[in-house]
């Protein structure tokens, strides 16, 4: 099935002063959720923040379903259908979780809304009036999906969203992933944890020193041990 | 002292919070999601008294009833505009830069009161409230006061009311509250937070502009008065935490009563008992009463 294009990245580059830390990024996302995986300070944040418009980039081109966003402020990207889950969560101490919920939804409608949000996330209608400081991590992390996904974008980027969770709620995020491509939503998905990346995304892109080094399917990663070791530096696959 | 002079005392204090709370409500609030220190907010008071009086002296000399109520809402779009203007076109582009922004704004006051000066002359000018709200009101204990005072209170009450459901209750709210805990991933949701920042400049400065024509009409308006109005908005802010409107009414309280009551008891010294209370907060709880350590 050929993947037409969502989000097109092409010659991203990001400089922090002097430090080059995305060189040349090229990726041509679509539907199919893609995972980007890599060790610490490899630039995969950096990435997440220049796409969405958080980090400026000092060069190459962020196209949003055929328009030029890279040069646009962070909340008209958002409007083209750009959704993130930061790295750290990032949910808002000060609103409790039904208050995050009500600013994320659009309010135009679409697949997700806040009814579904409590019915995906029994945990978070359980919490629905205590305030974002009171929420433990996994439930901020879920916190902070459904916040994106209640933007009912075309495509998110997460950054490491298995950060802190607990391993049952990892195999429920990964149902919930998996389902994204049903509605229309794209993901690009920054991890940590191979088996998490490998059992959501079909293709890996690896990151090595802000640039993408290698990409390759999913089972193929699983096989390469000696790939696995070269640029994660793990001992195996994500245990 | 009498039973009945305390109680005056105490409700001379309250009605003087109420005035400090109306005007550092303002500068709470553009402290709060933009972390500008606004050193014009004294001068916000002071377009808004002087704006709202000239529209309000021809009316007055027409005997037009409204006079009054078309000074609040004349001083309080003036300085409304204002202070969008100054978002716009001096703070916005200095976002974040907090010593810029302070000395730019400085630098604002020093021209706004001038400008005024020029315009309007040294002469101290006092609005007449209505008739429906001046006169004296009998209470129990204190006797006659002043109605006009206890307006204040009402004021001030509808205001941190109104505040606490723009706050809490509206999507505007939302936005501004959550721009306070994290600018950037409010904007990566899609919100136009440079606009909200713009709104909450216009709404802080139509409070200063509201506290320049009630404090005007309580006391004389006269030169002067927007360093004394900021300083004092400094104060209470400082004491009740920055960018908390529960803490700016609770820092309103303590200084304004402790204004009142050190005038009656040690009124050679009472200036220093604001900034004791100052000193002590800051001592115990550098964040102030209400504020969160970041």
């Amino acid at each position: 099935m050929a993947d037409r294009p969502i989000l097109e990245l092409s010659d991203l580059n990001v400089h922090y002063g002097q430090a080059h830390a995305l060189q040349n990024v090229s990726l041509s996302l679509g539907l199919a959720p893609v995972a980007v995986v890599g060790r610490n300070g490899m630039g995969k944040t950096t990435l997440c923040q220049s796409i969405i418009g958080l980090t400026r980039s000092s060069g190459g081109s962020v196209l949003m379903e055929g328009h030029e966003v890279s040069r646009l402020p962070a909340h008209r990207i958002a409007r083209h259908g750009l959704a993130i889950v930061p790295q750290g969560r990032r949910t808002f101490p000060s609103l409790t979780v039904d208050e995050h919920l009500r600013l994320a939804s659009s309010g135009k409608g679409g697949a997700w809304t806040i009814a579904r949000v409590y019915e995906t996330f029994p945990r978070l209608a359980e919490r629905r009036n205590n305030g974002g400081t009171q929420l433990s991590g996994g439930e901020q992390q879920m916190l902070a999906i459904a916040r994106a996904l209640l933007a009912n974008p075309r495509y998110v980027i997460m950054d490491e969203p298995s950060e802190g969770l607990a391993p049952v709620i990892v195999d429920h995020l990964i149902d919930v992933l998996r389902a994204l491509s049903k509605d229309g939503i794209g993901l690009l998905l920054v991890e940590q944890k191979l088996a998490l990346a490998t059992a959501v995304c079909d293709r890996v892109e690896i990151m090595l020193n802000g640039r993408i080094a290698a990409s390759m399917t999913a089972s193929a990663l699983m096989a390469d041990f000696s790939m696995q070791q070269r640029y994660l530096g793990v001992a195996s696959a994500g245990h | 002292m009498s039973g009945a002079t305390a109680a005056t005392v105490i409700l001379n204090g309250l009605t003087l919070a109420a005035l400090y709370f109306v005007v550092a409500s303002g500068f709470s609030l553009i402290f709060g999601l933009m972390r500008t220190v606004n050193m014009a907010h004294g001068s916000l008071y002071l377009v808004g008294a002087y704006i709202g009086y000239a529209v309000f002296e021809p009316l007055y000399d027409r005997d037009l009833w409204y006079a009054w109520y078309l000074a609040i809402l004349a001083g309080m779009a003036a300085a409304a505009l204002f202070g969008v203007l100054m978002q716009t076109v001096l703070l916005g582009w200095m976002q974040g830069q907090e010593l810029r922004q302070a000395l730019v704004t400085i630098a604002l006051s020093i021209i706004v009161a001038d400008q005024l000066l020029a315009r309007f002359g040294g002469t101290p000018r006092q609005f007449f409230a209505p008739d429906a709200l001046f006169g004296s009101t009998a209470l129990p204990l204190i006797g006659n006061y002043p109605t006009f005072r206890l307006v204040q209170i009402g004021v001030a009450l509808a205001v941190g009311i109104g505040l606490w459901l723009l706050l809490n209750r509206t999507r505007l709210g939302l936005m501004v509250r959550a721009g306070v805990d994290d600018r950037p991933m409010l904007a990566a949701m899609g919100v136009n937070v440079p606009l909200v920042a713009v709104l909450v400049f216009a709404l802080g400065a139509a409070l200063a502009g509201l506290g320049g024509v009630i404090g005007a009409t309580a006391q004389p308006l006269a030169q002067g008065v927007d360093a004394r109005f900021l300083l004092t908005a400094l104060v209470v802010v400082i004491v009740g935490g920055m960018g908390s409107i529960a803490g700016t009414a609770i820092g309103a309280l303590l200084v304004g009563l402790a204004e009142q009551i050190g005038q009656a008891l040690f009124p050679t010294y009472s200036v220093i008992l604001t900034f004791l209370i100052m000193v002590v907060v800051l001592a115990i709880r550098p964040q102030g009463i209400m504020g969160r350590a970041r």
